[in-house]
């Protein structure tokens, strides 16, 4: 059971089922963690509805719907990237890796675009045009920002872990038999993508 | 084997690795070590807000201005509170004690992610300091309480934000510990230990990891909302701006509810296993125990309301909450009786983590009967947010997990450290803490009674005597405290030498040498039979080919008698 030897402590040890026990618990820490925004969601939608209809109607679904595409497609690469590692073809891997991160970027680039035109015209939390706006729209705009603010800085460290993968794969760190690692970043990288997509409907559609 | 014999030869203690002296500590990946680290840390914090309690005491003991201003006692008990809720009663221990004993118990090396457990008491530390550092800056200590309700703390001008940021550190901390310790009890027991066969401490510490992983998230939002609160105003907890103050002590107590076991669960764990070894039987009914441990974190998890009975919720909610408060005694009363009938007909031998065992049983039987009294609707509404609450939450977490963790370190000592403490010192103490104990907090309830105000400054005069008392209680109490400490202090540099099994207890750190050697086990042991048998042993340490062999057929039927 326990092969290894002792280096300060760390007998060696490896358990490819446990290490992703332990990514899909920690993953489900992070719907919890959203899960109270969630909640917090639903419970102003219904106290306040009328409010939530007017702030949505603001919306630019154009834009959201681009980055739902950005998000699936990128959903799709790094699976397809551990396909890639399971038949040992380094190079394809790296490129799928590569094409992921670049929507990422994509992603965050929309974004920039997305809250600067919101920042611009006065919303944001104690900005100008919120002080003549219903107490609804107000909870709107801090929640759209709370939240796809909090989606987005999983985006980015969801990037920096697929950064350090490469880079273990490019040590051959990381290899045909041995690829639980990427196997995580790949389903943190998919909860991101979930999350954005209880997001897009929530702040994009409902009207 | 390639780890050959040499690094089993020495304990865990003298081990040099890679690192010497400090950073052989600091650097190390030794679940032991890493717990010793956590227990340095937690006994400072400790005595710092034991240090804080004392100081509120005093300023207690008359009435008017005693020893500090009004606006620094708010502080004194928010830090108080902070640092003796999310630095002590909640990792003390699982961080200390589940991290040094879970692996060993279940027969393992080390936890599933040895680094990743280091990286946690990082964590740990970091926010500690950030804890300590929101004294001294951006306008002084947060005066909230530890509960941060809005919009208070939304307004407070004092260091809120770096408080609760804190907390949220410190959460982060304890959902990876629990997270390491869920994987290490599903993938690294040793053969032949079925889930029927695991020590009860390791049932307990299993209930508690899960409610770190699931409740924590919810309280790291809250707390990251109140900060976002503060710096951006996005008004989902700002009465002025919509927002609604009950929806945080909603997510609130979502947490911090179930968090209460957290503390709970790995002491009551801890009695069951220093009960059987001291009454030499095995414990009875172990099952209902080991499933009581789940049900309690279950049921944990409905009951958060009744926090909330005056604060403006439905009277439907209300009722449903209280009725589900009432439910988590079922799963509590079984736990304690089938501890006392372990006692029944044991040959009890008399020492001194089983009397603070006896003081546990007896403290927390207060305190729980307390707790149906802030359940019930009708009373609660007469006894909220007075001295009655505070009396109530010392007696189950302090009387609770404080105490069972001091005895969880006398029963633990000779393992730990190899050395034996004077006995009869240990007992004296014990008694005074019991005593200092009962002195301290029982008048809290009388007062409560009364209707003295929690988190008051002043008072009226009829409550002076019982104050003087309280006050007079917690110099006996810190006296039991400071003597217990000095003792076992003393133990562990001159104590004599601990033998492997000074107790005769029957779980597998029994069965590794005091101080354990730096990888627990030479060789995996294989698991027989259950954790508490007396007078047979259930493990077989050495396992050669042939009782791999012979153990693997016998196994099956083992197994189906545990099950
Ligand atoms: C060592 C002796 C201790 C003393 C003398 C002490 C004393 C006190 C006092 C006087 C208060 C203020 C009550 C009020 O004004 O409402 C208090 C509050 C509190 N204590 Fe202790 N305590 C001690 C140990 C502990 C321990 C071990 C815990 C661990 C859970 C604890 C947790 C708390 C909490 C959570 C509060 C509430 C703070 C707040 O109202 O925000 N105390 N304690
Ligand atoms: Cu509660």
């Amino acid at each position: 059971m326990h092969e290894g030897s002792s280096h300060g402590g760390a007998h060696v040890h490896r358990d490819d089922e446990g290490s992703k026990m332990a990514m899909w618990l920690f993953l489900f820490t992070e719907l919890l963690l959203f899960g109270g925004l969630f909640l917090l969601y639903g419970a102003y939608r219904f106290e306040y509805a009328d409010g939530f209809k007017v702030a949505a109607a603001d919306m630019n679904s154009f834009i959201g719907a681009v980055n739902t595409i950005i998000l699936l497609t990128s959903s799709l690469s790094v699976a397809l990237s551990i396909a890639a590692i399971q038949r040992n073809q380094k190079r394809l891997t790296m490129a799928m890796l590569w094409f992921t991160i670049l929507c990422g970027i994509a992603f965050l680039i929309n974004k920039y675009f997305e809250w600067s035109h919101e920042i611009h015209n006065g919303i944001y939390p104690g900005g100008p045009a919120l002080e003549n706006m219903s107490n609804g729209e107000v909870i709107y705009f801090g929640l759209y920002y709370v939240m796809t603010g909090l989606h987005g800085l999983h985006v980015i460290v969801g990037l920096i872990f697929i950064g350090f993968i490469m880079n273990f794969i490019s040590r051959d760190k990381i290899t045909s038999t041995n690829y639980q690692k990427l196997e995580n970043a790949g389903l943190y990288w998919h909860l991101v993508d979930v999350i954005w997509i209880f997001l897009f409907p929530l702040f994009y559609l409902l009207h | 084997m390639a780890n050959g014999s040499l690094a089993n030869d020495v304990s865990y203690l003298e081990y040099e690795g890679k690192h010497k002296g400090i950073m052989g500590w600091l650097l190390s990946v030794d679940h032991k070590r890493i717990g010793l680290m956590y227990l340095m840390g937690i006994l400072v914090f400790f005595f710092v807000a034991m240090t804080l309690g004392v100081l509120m005491r005093l300023e207690m003991l008359t009435p008017g201005e005693t020893i500090m201003k009004p606006s620094t006692y708010n502080s004194v008990f928010t830090l108080h509170g902070v640092i003796m809720v999310f630095l002590f009663i909640i990792p003390a221990i699982p961080a200390v004690f589940g991290n040094f004993m879970l692996p060993i118990q279940i027969g393992a090396k080390d936890v599933a992610f040895p680094r990743l457990n280091l990286f946690s008491w990082y964590l740990y530390m970091i926010g500690a300091i950030l804890a300590i550092v929101s004294l001294f800056t951006g306008g002084g200590a947060a005066d909230t309480g530890w509960t941060f309700y809005v919009p208070y703390s939304i307004r407070s001008a004092q260091n809120v934000s770096m408080t609760t940021l804190a907390a949220f550190v410190l959460g982060f901390s304890s959902i990876l510990t629990g997270l390491n310790f869920v994987v290490t009890i599903h993938r690294l027991r040793a053969p032949g230990m079925t889930w029927f066969r695991m020590p009860l401490f390791v049932w307990g510490l299993y209930a508690t990891s899960w409610i770190q992983v699931l409740a924590t998230p919810v309280i790291g939002i809250t707390l990251a909302l109140i900060m976002l609160e503060r710096f951006m105003g996005i008004g989902v907890f700002d009465p002025a701006l919509g927002g609604d103050p009950i929806l945080y002590q909603h997510l609130f107590w979502i947490y911090s509810h179930p968090a209460v076991y957290i503390m709970i669960l790995p002491a009551m764990g801890v009695v069951s296993e220093i009960l059987p070894t001291f009454a030499r039987k095995d414990i009875f009914g172990y099952k209902q125990i080991a499933i009581s441990s789940l049900g309690i974190a279950l049921i944990g998890y409905l009951v958060w309301g009744h926090h909330m009975f005056v604060s403006g919720m439905s009277d439907t909610s209300r009722i449903v909450f209280s009725l589900l408060t009432f439910l988590v005694a079922i799963p509590t009363g079984v736990k304690i009786f089938n501890w006392v009938a372990t006692l029944y007909k044991g040959s009890i031998k008399f020492s001194a983590p089983l009397y603070y065992v006896l003081g546990f049983i007896f403290i927390f039987s207060i305190g729980g009967l307390t707790g149906l009294v802030l359940g019930a609707l009708a009373t609660d509404i007469h006894v909220t947010d007075t001295y009655f609450v505070v009396a109530h939450f010392h007696y189950v977490m302090f009387g609770g997990m404080g105490i069972m963790f001091f005895a969880t370190m006398h029963y633990w000592f000779p393992k730990v450290f190899g050395k034996m403490y004077n006995e009869k010192l240990a007992v004296v103490a014990c008694t005074v803490i019991i005593i200092g104990f009962n002195v301290l907090y029982f008048p809290f309830f009388i007062m409560g009674y009364m209707g003295m105000p929690r988190r008051y400054y002043d008072y009226l005069p009829q409550f002076e005597g019982w104050h003087i008392l309280s006050t007079v209680g917690s110099w006996i109490l810190v006296s039991g405290i400071v003597f217990m400490f000095g003792n076992l202090f003393y133990a562990m540099l001159k104590g004599p030498k601990a033998a492997v099994n000074p107790w005769g207890g029957t779980t597998l750190e029994w069965k590794v040498p005091s101080p354990p050697p730096l990888e627990n086990f030479d060789e995996i042991p294989i698991v027989t039979g259950g954790p508490y048998v007396h007078n047979k042993s259930t493990y077989i340490m050495h396992p050669s080919k042939e009782s791999i062999n012979a153990n693997g057929a016998n196994k099956t039927v083992n197994q189906e008698a545990a099950l």
